[in-house]
Protein backbone atom coordinates (compact mmCIF):
# COMPACT_ATOMS: atom_id res chain seq x y z
CA UNK A 1 0.00 0.00 0.00
CA UNK A 2 1.26 3.49 -0.86
CA UNK A 3 0.61 5.09 2.52
CA UNK A 4 2.15 8.44 1.79
CA UNK A 5 -0.07 9.01 -1.26
CA UNK A 6 -2.87 9.97 1.12
CA UNK A 7 -1.08 13.29 1.79
CA UNK A 8 -1.12 14.52 -1.81
CA UNK A 9 -4.14 16.79 -1.11
CA UNK A 10 -2.20 18.54 1.68
CA UNK A 11 0.83 19.47 -0.44
CA UNK A 12 1.26 21.62 -3.54
CA UNK A 13 4.81 20.27 -3.92
CA UNK A 14 3.91 16.63 -3.40
CA UNK A 15 6.65 15.25 -5.71
CA UNK A 16 9.37 16.98 -3.67
CA UNK A 17 7.88 15.41 -0.53
CA UNK A 18 8.02 11.92 -2.04
CA UNK A 19 11.58 12.42 -3.27
CA UNK A 20 12.71 13.60 0.17
CA UNK A 21 11.18 10.53 1.79
CA UNK A 22 13.45 8.36 -0.38
CA UNK A 23 16.64 10.05 0.80
CA UNK A 24 18.51 8.99 3.95
CA UNK A 25 18.58 11.42 6.85
CA UNK A 26 21.68 13.43 7.76
CA UNK A 27 23.42 12.09 10.92
CA UNK A 28 23.01 14.66 13.66
CA UNK A 29 24.23 14.63 17.23
CA UNK A 30 23.29 16.92 20.09
CA UNK A 31 26.11 18.20 22.26
CA UNK A 32 25.34 17.51 25.92
CA UNK A 33 26.10 20.84 27.54
CA UNK A 34 25.85 19.28 31.01
CA UNK A 35 29.26 17.71 30.38
CA UNK A 36 31.04 19.89 27.83
CA UNK A 37 30.79 22.84 25.45
CA UNK A 38 30.04 22.80 21.74
CA UNK A 39 33.57 24.04 21.09
CA UNK A 40 35.22 21.24 23.08
CA UNK A 41 33.01 18.60 21.50
CA UNK A 42 34.04 19.77 18.03
CA UNK A 43 37.69 19.82 19.08
CA UNK A 44 37.44 16.27 20.44
CA UNK A 45 35.85 15.05 17.20
CA UNK A 46 38.59 16.73 15.16
CA UNK A 47 41.24 15.06 17.35
CA UNK A 48 40.07 11.67 16.12
CA UNK A 49 39.55 12.75 12.54
CA UNK A 50 35.77 13.14 12.52
CA UNK A 51 34.75 16.27 10.65
CA UNK A 52 31.72 18.39 11.49
CA UNK A 53 30.06 18.80 8.12
CA UNK A 54 27.38 21.19 9.16
CA UNK A 55 25.34 22.67 11.93
CA UNK A 56 21.72 21.98 12.73
CA UNK A 57 19.10 24.60 13.48
CA UNK A 58 20.46 24.91 17.01
CA UNK A 59 24.03 25.67 18.03
CA UNK A 60 24.24 22.32 19.86
CA UNK A 61 23.19 20.16 16.86
CA UNK A 62 26.09 18.98 14.68
CA UNK A 63 26.12 17.04 11.45
CA UNK A 64 29.03 14.57 11.42
CA UNK A 65 30.80 12.82 8.54
CA UNK A 66 30.59 9.45 10.29
CA UNK A 67 27.89 6.78 10.23
CA UNK A 68 28.90 5.67 13.72
CA UNK A 69 28.93 8.71 16.04
CA UNK A 70 28.49 6.20 18.90
CA UNK A 71 32.06 5.01 18.33
CA UNK A 72 33.80 8.26 19.18
CA UNK A 73 35.52 9.50 22.34
CA UNK A 74 33.11 12.37 22.96
CA UNK A 75 30.18 9.93 22.68
CA UNK A 76 31.80 7.56 25.19
CA UNK A 77 32.29 10.52 27.53
CA UNK A 78 28.60 11.42 27.33
CA UNK A 79 29.29 14.62 25.42
CA UNK A 80 27.16 13.62 22.41
CA UNK A 81 23.79 12.03 21.80
CA UNK A 82 22.50 10.94 18.40
CA UNK A 83 19.38 13.01 17.83
CA UNK A 84 17.79 14.14 14.61
CA UNK A 85 16.82 17.72 13.97
CA UNK A 86 13.07 17.39 14.54
CA UNK A 87 13.54 15.48 17.78
CA UNK A 88 15.12 18.59 19.29
CA UNK A 89 11.98 20.67 18.68
CA UNK A 90 9.68 19.67 21.59
CA UNK A 91 12.14 20.39 24.45
CA UNK A 92 13.00 23.69 22.75
CA UNK A 93 9.32 24.62 22.61
CA UNK A 94 8.70 23.48 26.19
CA UNK A 95 11.62 25.69 27.30
CA UNK A 96 11.68 24.60 30.97
CA UNK A 97 13.25 26.60 33.78
CA UNK A 98 15.84 24.94 36.03
CA UNK A 99 13.47 25.08 39.00
CA UNK A 100 10.59 23.43 37.18
CA UNK A 101 8.93 20.10 37.74
CA UNK A 102 8.49 18.59 34.27
CA UNK A 103 6.57 15.49 33.25
CA UNK A 104 7.86 13.57 30.24
CA UNK A 105 5.10 11.03 29.80
CA UNK A 106 6.46 8.88 26.92
CA UNK A 107 10.15 9.40 27.57
CA UNK A 108 12.08 6.39 26.23
CA UNK A 109 14.69 6.20 24.84
CA UNK A 110 15.34 9.63 26.31
CA UNK A 111 16.74 11.91 23.60
CA UNK A 112 14.26 14.62 24.50
CA UNK A 113 14.57 13.87 28.24
CA UNK A 114 18.32 14.43 28.05
CA UNK A 115 17.79 17.68 26.19
CA UNK A 116 15.28 18.83 28.84
CA UNK A 117 17.81 17.97 31.56
CA UNK A 118 20.48 20.04 29.82
CA UNK A 119 18.07 22.96 29.41
CA UNK A 120 17.35 22.73 33.16
CA UNK A 121 21.05 22.51 34.04
CA UNK A 122 20.32 19.16 35.72
CA UNK A 123 18.23 20.92 38.36
CA UNK A 124 14.52 20.86 39.19
CA UNK A 125 12.85 17.53 38.53
CA UNK A 126 11.99 15.56 35.41
CA UNK A 127 9.49 12.77 35.92
CA UNK A 128 10.28 10.52 32.97
CA UNK A 129 7.73 7.82 32.34
CA UNK A 130 7.40 5.10 29.76
CA UNK A 131 4.76 2.39 29.60
CA UNK A 132 7.08 -0.02 27.78
CA UNK A 133 9.31 -1.85 30.26
CA UNK A 134 11.72 -2.94 27.53
CA UNK A 135 12.43 0.66 26.60
CA UNK A 136 13.36 1.71 30.14
CA UNK A 137 16.87 0.21 29.97
CA UNK A 138 17.96 2.46 27.08
CA UNK A 139 16.27 5.43 28.77
CA UNK A 140 18.17 4.81 31.99
CA UNK A 141 21.51 4.09 30.34
CA UNK A 142 21.24 7.19 28.14
CA UNK A 143 20.53 9.40 31.16
CA UNK A 144 23.48 7.95 33.08
CA UNK A 145 25.89 8.27 30.16
CA UNK A 146 24.79 11.88 29.74
CA UNK A 147 25.50 12.48 33.44
CA UNK A 148 21.90 13.41 34.25
CA UNK A 149 20.87 13.26 37.93
CA UNK A 150 17.55 15.18 37.99
CA UNK A 151 15.44 12.46 36.34
CA UNK A 152 13.14 10.00 38.10
CA UNK A 153 12.01 7.11 35.91
CA UNK A 154 8.63 5.41 36.20
CA UNK A 155 6.96 2.58 34.27
CA UNK A 156 3.25 3.40 34.22
CA UNK A 157 0.43 3.61 31.71
CA UNK A 158 0.56 7.26 30.63
CA UNK A 159 -3.26 7.39 30.49
CA UNK A 160 -3.45 6.80 34.23
CA UNK A 161 -0.37 8.62 35.52
CA UNK A 162 -0.55 9.95 39.05
CA UNK A 163 1.60 12.43 40.96
CA UNK A 164 0.50 11.18 44.37
CA UNK A 165 3.93 9.66 45.02
CA UNK A 166 5.44 13.12 44.70
CA UNK A 167 3.23 15.01 47.17
CA UNK A 168 2.18 17.46 44.47
CA UNK A 169 -1.06 17.95 42.56
CA UNK A 170 0.44 19.21 39.32
CA UNK A 171 3.64 19.78 37.39
CA UNK A 172 4.81 23.03 35.81
CA UNK A 173 5.04 21.59 32.32
CA UNK A 174 4.57 18.35 30.42
CA UNK A 175 5.92 16.81 27.25
CA UNK A 176 3.75 14.33 25.37
CA UNK A 177 5.97 12.75 22.73
CA UNK A 178 3.20 10.36 21.82
CA UNK A 179 3.40 6.85 20.43
CA UNK A 180 2.32 7.13 16.80
CA UNK A 181 2.26 5.45 13.41
CA UNK A 182 5.78 6.79 12.78
CA UNK A 183 5.29 7.79 9.16
CA UNK A 184 7.77 10.62 9.54
CA UNK A 185 10.62 8.21 10.39
CA UNK A 186 10.53 6.65 6.92
CA UNK A 187 13.85 8.30 5.93
CA UNK A 188 15.57 6.66 8.91
CA UNK A 189 13.74 3.38 8.63
CA UNK A 190 12.35 2.55 5.16
CA UNK A 191 10.35 -0.31 6.71
CA UNK A 192 8.47 2.13 8.96
CA UNK A 193 5.30 1.94 6.87
CA UNK A 194 5.16 -1.82 6.36
CA UNK A 195 2.71 -2.42 9.19
CA UNK A 196 0.71 0.75 8.62
CA UNK A 197 -3.09 0.42 8.64
CA UNK A 198 -6.08 2.71 8.97
CA UNK A 199 -7.19 0.71 12.00
CA UNK A 200 -3.83 1.23 13.75
CA UNK A 201 -4.09 4.96 13.11
CA UNK A 202 -7.60 4.97 14.57
CA UNK A 203 -6.53 3.01 17.65
CA UNK A 204 -3.39 4.99 18.35
CA UNK A 205 -5.22 8.30 17.96
CA UNK A 206 -7.54 7.26 20.80
CA UNK A 207 -4.50 6.44 22.91
CA UNK A 208 -2.88 9.77 22.02
CA UNK A 209 -6.01 11.70 22.99
CA UNK A 210 -6.23 9.94 26.34
CA UNK A 211 -2.53 10.46 27.10
CA UNK A 212 -2.68 14.14 26.19
CA UNK A 213 -5.81 14.67 28.31
CA UNK A 214 -4.12 13.09 31.29
CA UNK A 215 -1.00 15.24 30.85
CA UNK A 216 -3.11 18.40 30.69
CA UNK A 217 -4.93 17.45 33.88
CA UNK A 218 -1.59 16.91 35.66
CA UNK A 219 -0.25 20.35 34.66
CA UNK A 220 -0.69 23.57 36.67
CA UNK A 221 -2.98 26.29 35.29
CA UNK A 222 -0.78 28.53 33.18
CA UNK A 223 1.62 25.65 32.54
CA UNK A 224 2.71 24.43 29.12
CA UNK A 225 2.02 21.06 27.54
CA UNK A 226 3.85 20.21 24.32
CA UNK A 227 2.31 17.55 22.10
CA UNK A 228 4.48 15.94 19.42
CA UNK A 229 4.39 13.01 17.02
CA UNK A 230 6.57 11.81 14.18
CA UNK A 231 3.69 11.22 11.80
CA UNK A 232 1.86 13.12 9.08
CA UNK A 233 -1.58 11.66 9.81
CA UNK A 234 -4.04 14.43 10.79
CA UNK A 235 -5.98 11.77 12.72
CA UNK A 236 -3.01 11.59 15.12
CA UNK A 237 -2.23 15.29 15.14
CA UNK A 238 -4.85 18.00 14.56
CA UNK A 239 -7.73 15.61 15.34
CA UNK A 240 -6.20 14.81 18.72
CA UNK A 241 -5.82 18.51 19.52
CA UNK A 242 -9.39 19.18 18.37
CA UNK A 243 -10.75 16.45 20.64
CA UNK A 244 -8.78 17.71 23.63
CA UNK A 245 -9.88 21.32 23.10
CA UNK A 246 -13.47 20.09 23.38
CA UNK A 247 -13.07 18.52 26.80
CA UNK A 248 -10.07 20.13 28.56
CA UNK A 249 -9.42 23.65 29.82
CA UNK A 250 -6.57 24.60 27.50
CA UNK A 251 -5.68 26.65 24.43
CA UNK A 252 -3.23 26.14 21.60
CA UNK A 253 -0.46 28.76 21.55
CA UNK A 254 1.75 29.80 18.67
CA UNK A 255 5.51 29.32 18.81
CA UNK A 256 8.56 29.98 16.67
CA UNK A 257 11.12 27.45 15.56
CA UNK A 258 13.89 28.25 13.05
CA UNK A 259 12.92 25.54 10.56
CA UNK A 260 10.57 25.70 7.60
CA UNK A 261 7.15 24.62 8.86
CA UNK A 262 3.55 24.50 7.69
CA UNK A 263 0.56 25.32 9.89
CA UNK A 264 -1.70 22.58 11.20
CA UNK A 265 -4.53 21.65 8.86
CA UNK A 266 -8.13 22.54 9.74
CA UNK A 267 -9.69 19.81 7.67
CA UNK A 268 -8.99 16.26 6.57
CA UNK A 269 -11.32 14.07 4.55
CA UNK A 270 -14.77 14.62 6.09
CA UNK A 271 -13.51 16.12 9.35
CA UNK A 272 -12.96 19.75 10.24
CA UNK A 273 -10.98 20.96 13.21
CA UNK A 274 -10.88 23.98 15.50
CA UNK A 275 -9.21 26.88 13.62
CA UNK A 276 -6.61 27.23 16.41
CA UNK A 277 -4.94 23.98 15.29
CA UNK A 278 -3.30 26.18 12.65
CA UNK A 279 -0.97 27.36 15.46
CA UNK A 280 0.52 23.86 15.57
CA UNK A 281 3.36 23.12 13.16
CA UNK A 282 3.82 20.42 10.56
CA UNK A 283 7.39 19.65 9.57
CA UNK A 284 7.47 18.03 6.14
CA UNK A 285 10.75 16.27 5.26
CA UNK A 286 11.41 18.21 2.06
CA UNK A 287 11.19 21.68 3.59
CA UNK A 288 14.33 21.57 5.77
CA UNK A 289 15.81 18.13 4.94
CA UNK A 290 14.58 16.54 8.18
CA UNK A 291 12.34 13.71 9.33
CA UNK A 292 8.60 14.31 9.40
CA UNK A 293 7.15 15.77 12.58
CA UNK A 294 4.22 17.50 14.23
CA UNK A 295 4.37 19.77 17.27
CA UNK A 296 1.82 21.79 19.21
CA UNK A 297 2.14 23.98 22.28
CA UNK A 298 -0.80 24.14 24.68
CA UNK A 299 -1.39 26.37 27.66
CA UNK A 300 -3.40 24.88 30.46
CA UNK A 301 -6.27 26.93 31.86
CA UNK A 302 -5.72 29.38 29.02
CA UNK B 1 10.46 13.46 55.16
CA UNK B 2 7.15 12.22 53.94
CA UNK B 3 5.10 9.67 55.80
CA UNK B 4 3.82 7.98 52.67
CA UNK B 5 0.24 7.82 51.51
CA UNK B 6 0.88 7.53 47.79
CA UNK B 7 0.27 4.34 45.90
CA UNK B 8 3.94 3.89 45.09
CA UNK B 9 5.47 3.81 48.55
CA UNK B 10 4.89 2.62 52.05
CA UNK B 11 5.31 3.87 55.57
CA UNK B 12 8.38 2.00 56.77
CA UNK B 13 11.52 3.82 55.72
CA UNK B 14 13.77 1.89 58.10
CA UNK B 15 13.85 -1.55 56.48
CA UNK B 16 15.92 -2.63 53.53
CA UNK B 17 13.51 -3.31 50.68
CA UNK B 18 14.94 -3.94 47.24
CA UNK B 19 11.94 -2.39 45.51
CA UNK B 20 12.01 1.09 46.92
CA UNK B 21 14.36 4.02 47.28
CA UNK B 22 15.32 4.61 50.90
CA UNK B 23 16.99 7.88 51.81
CA UNK B 24 20.43 7.44 53.31
CA UNK B 25 20.59 8.58 56.93
CA UNK B 26 22.56 11.80 57.30
CA UNK B 27 24.93 10.47 59.96
CA UNK B 28 25.59 7.42 62.11
CA UNK B 29 23.32 8.85 64.84
CA UNK B 30 20.32 8.55 62.49
CA UNK B 31 21.17 5.11 61.19
CA UNK B 32 18.61 2.36 61.87
CA UNK B 33 19.94 -0.29 59.46
CA UNK B 34 23.54 -0.98 60.56
CA UNK B 35 24.51 -2.07 57.04
CA UNK B 36 23.28 1.09 55.35
CA UNK B 37 25.83 3.73 54.42
CA UNK B 38 25.23 7.27 55.62
CA UNK B 39 25.32 10.42 53.53
CA UNK B 40 28.28 11.53 55.61
CA UNK B 41 30.19 8.31 54.83
CA UNK B 42 29.51 8.55 51.10
CA UNK B 43 30.74 12.13 50.91
CA UNK B 44 33.77 11.29 53.05
CA UNK B 45 34.59 8.35 50.79
CA UNK B 46 34.68 10.53 47.68
CA UNK B 47 36.82 13.08 49.54
CA UNK B 48 39.24 10.53 50.96
CA UNK B 49 39.57 8.44 47.83
CA UNK B 50 39.55 11.13 45.12
CA UNK B 51 39.88 14.46 46.93
CA UNK B 52 36.44 15.53 45.74
CA UNK B 53 35.05 18.36 47.85
CA UNK B 54 31.87 17.79 49.87
CA UNK B 55 30.46 20.88 48.16
CA UNK B 56 30.21 18.85 44.92
CA UNK B 57 27.28 16.96 46.44
CA UNK B 58 25.72 19.86 48.37
CA UNK B 59 22.61 19.95 46.15
CA UNK B 60 22.27 16.16 45.84
CA UNK B 61 20.60 13.50 47.98
CA UNK B 62 21.60 9.83 48.27
CA UNK B 63 19.34 6.78 48.15
CA UNK B 64 19.67 3.02 48.45
CA UNK B 65 17.59 0.61 46.36
CA UNK B 66 18.62 -3.00 46.49
CA UNK B 67 21.38 -4.10 48.83
CA UNK B 68 24.25 -1.66 48.65
CA UNK B 69 23.25 0.10 45.42
CA UNK B 70 23.47 3.82 46.04
CA UNK B 71 21.87 6.44 43.81
CA UNK B 72 22.54 10.18 43.63
CA UNK B 73 19.71 12.59 42.88
CA UNK B 74 19.74 16.32 42.16
CA UNK B 75 17.47 17.86 44.79
CA UNK B 76 15.18 15.90 47.09
CA UNK B 77 12.34 13.37 46.79
CA UNK B 78 9.82 11.66 49.05
CA UNK B 79 11.25 8.66 50.90
CA UNK B 80 10.27 5.15 49.87
CA UNK B 81 9.45 5.61 46.17
CA UNK B 82 8.82 2.38 44.29
CA UNK B 83 9.99 3.49 40.88
CA UNK B 84 12.53 2.42 38.27
CA UNK B 85 15.26 5.01 38.73
CA UNK B 86 15.98 8.02 40.93
CA UNK B 87 18.89 9.98 39.52
CA UNK B 88 22.08 8.04 38.77
CA UNK B 89 23.64 4.92 40.27
CA UNK B 90 26.68 6.34 42.01
CA UNK B 91 28.32 3.44 43.87
CA UNK B 92 28.06 0.04 45.52
CA UNK B 93 28.34 -0.30 49.29
CA UNK B 94 27.73 -3.23 51.70
CA UNK B 95 30.98 -4.80 50.48
CA UNK B 96 34.54 -4.56 51.78
CA UNK B 97 35.65 -2.07 49.16
CA UNK B 98 33.06 0.45 48.03
CA UNK B 99 33.01 0.80 44.26
CA UNK B 100 31.97 3.87 42.27
CA UNK B 101 30.19 3.55 38.92
CA UNK B 102 31.70 4.55 35.59
CA UNK B 103 28.93 7.07 35.01
CA UNK B 104 29.36 8.69 38.42
CA UNK B 105 33.11 8.97 37.88
CA UNK B 106 32.52 10.58 34.48
CA UNK B 107 30.10 13.05 36.03
CA UNK B 108 31.78 13.84 39.37
CA UNK B 109 35.37 12.65 38.85
CA UNK B 110 36.55 15.69 36.90
CA UNK B 111 37.39 17.38 40.22
CA UNK B 112 39.43 14.41 41.47
CA UNK B 113 42.84 15.43 42.80
CA UNK B 114 44.05 12.01 43.94
CA UNK B 115 43.43 8.38 43.03
CA UNK B 116 43.62 9.16 39.30
CA UNK B 117 45.69 7.44 36.63
CA UNK B 118 46.28 9.41 33.46
CA UNK B 119 46.42 7.16 30.40
CA UNK B 120 47.98 7.93 27.04
CA UNK B 121 45.89 7.44 23.89
CA UNK B 122 46.74 3.75 23.39
CA UNK B 123 46.28 2.77 27.05
CA UNK B 124 43.05 4.79 27.17
CA UNK B 125 41.75 2.96 24.11
CA UNK B 126 42.51 -0.41 25.73
CA UNK B 127 40.88 0.70 29.00
CA UNK B 128 37.67 1.75 27.23
CA UNK B 129 37.63 -1.58 25.36
CA UNK B 130 37.59 -3.35 28.74
CA UNK B 131 41.18 -4.67 28.67
CA UNK B 132 43.34 -5.11 31.79
CA UNK B 133 46.91 -3.84 31.51
CA UNK B 134 50.21 -3.77 33.37
CA UNK B 135 51.05 -0.21 34.30
CA UNK B 136 53.45 1.31 36.83
CA UNK B 137 51.77 3.64 39.34
CA UNK B 138 52.70 4.68 42.86
CA UNK B 139 49.26 5.50 44.25
CA UNK B 140 47.12 3.50 46.70
CA UNK B 141 45.74 0.19 45.50
CA UNK B 142 41.99 0.03 45.01
CA UNK B 143 39.43 1.72 42.80
CA UNK B 144 40.87 4.57 40.75
CA UNK B 145 39.69 7.09 38.19
CA UNK B 146 41.29 6.54 34.78
CA UNK B 147 41.65 9.74 32.76
CA UNK B 148 42.95 10.83 29.40
CA UNK B 149 43.54 14.18 27.73
CA UNK B 150 40.62 15.11 25.45
CA UNK B 151 40.18 18.50 23.78
CA UNK B 152 42.63 20.23 26.07
CA UNK B 153 41.50 18.80 29.41
CA UNK B 154 41.90 15.63 31.49
CA UNK B 155 38.63 13.75 31.26
CA UNK B 156 37.60 10.91 33.60
CA UNK B 157 36.93 7.80 31.50
CA UNK B 158 35.75 5.45 34.19
CA UNK B 159 36.67 3.26 37.11
CA UNK B 160 39.68 0.97 37.25
CA UNK B 161 40.85 -1.43 39.93
CA UNK B 162 44.57 -1.06 40.58
CA UNK B 163 46.47 -3.90 42.33
CA UNK B 164 49.86 -5.59 41.88
CA UNK B 165 50.95 -3.30 39.07
CA UNK B 166 47.83 -4.01 37.02
CA UNK B 167 44.95 -1.74 36.05
CA UNK B 168 41.73 -3.69 35.55
CA UNK B 169 39.07 -1.88 33.54
CA UNK B 170 35.74 -1.76 35.35
CA UNK B 171 33.94 -0.31 32.33
CA UNK B 172 30.73 -2.34 32.01
CA UNK B 173 30.17 -4.44 28.90
CA UNK B 174 27.42 -2.15 27.67
CA UNK B 175 29.68 0.91 27.93
CA UNK B 176 32.78 -0.62 26.31
CA UNK B 177 33.80 0.71 22.91
CA UNK B 178 36.51 0.01 20.36
CA UNK B 179 37.68 3.55 19.75
CA UNK B 180 40.42 4.96 17.61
Amino acid sequence: MDVLARYEPLLDDYDAFREACERPLPHLVRVNTLKTTVERAIKALHEEGVAVEGRGWREDLLELDTDTPGNTWPYFLGWLHGQEAVSAIPPYVLDPDPVDRVLDVCAAPGSKTGQLAAAMDDRGRILANDANLGRLAPLRSNMERLGVTNVAVTNRDARHLSLSDWDVDAVDAALVDAPCSGEGTVRKNPAALEDWSESFVADVSTLQRDILKRAIRLTEPGGTVVYATCTFAPEENEAVLDAVLDTEDCEIRGFEVPLATDPGVTGWRDASYDPSVRKAKRIWPHRSDTGGFFCAKLEVGG
Amino acid sequence: MSDGGGSGRDNAPGDNDGDRFARLPATDAEREDPGRATREEIIEWWRDRFGIDAETFADHTFWEKGAGKIWVLAGDAPDGLRIEALGMRVMHTRQEFWKPTTNAVQRFGRDASTGTIELGPDRARRFVAGEDQEIPWDGDWGYVVATRAVAGGDEPLGVGLYTHGELKSMVSKGRRRDLR
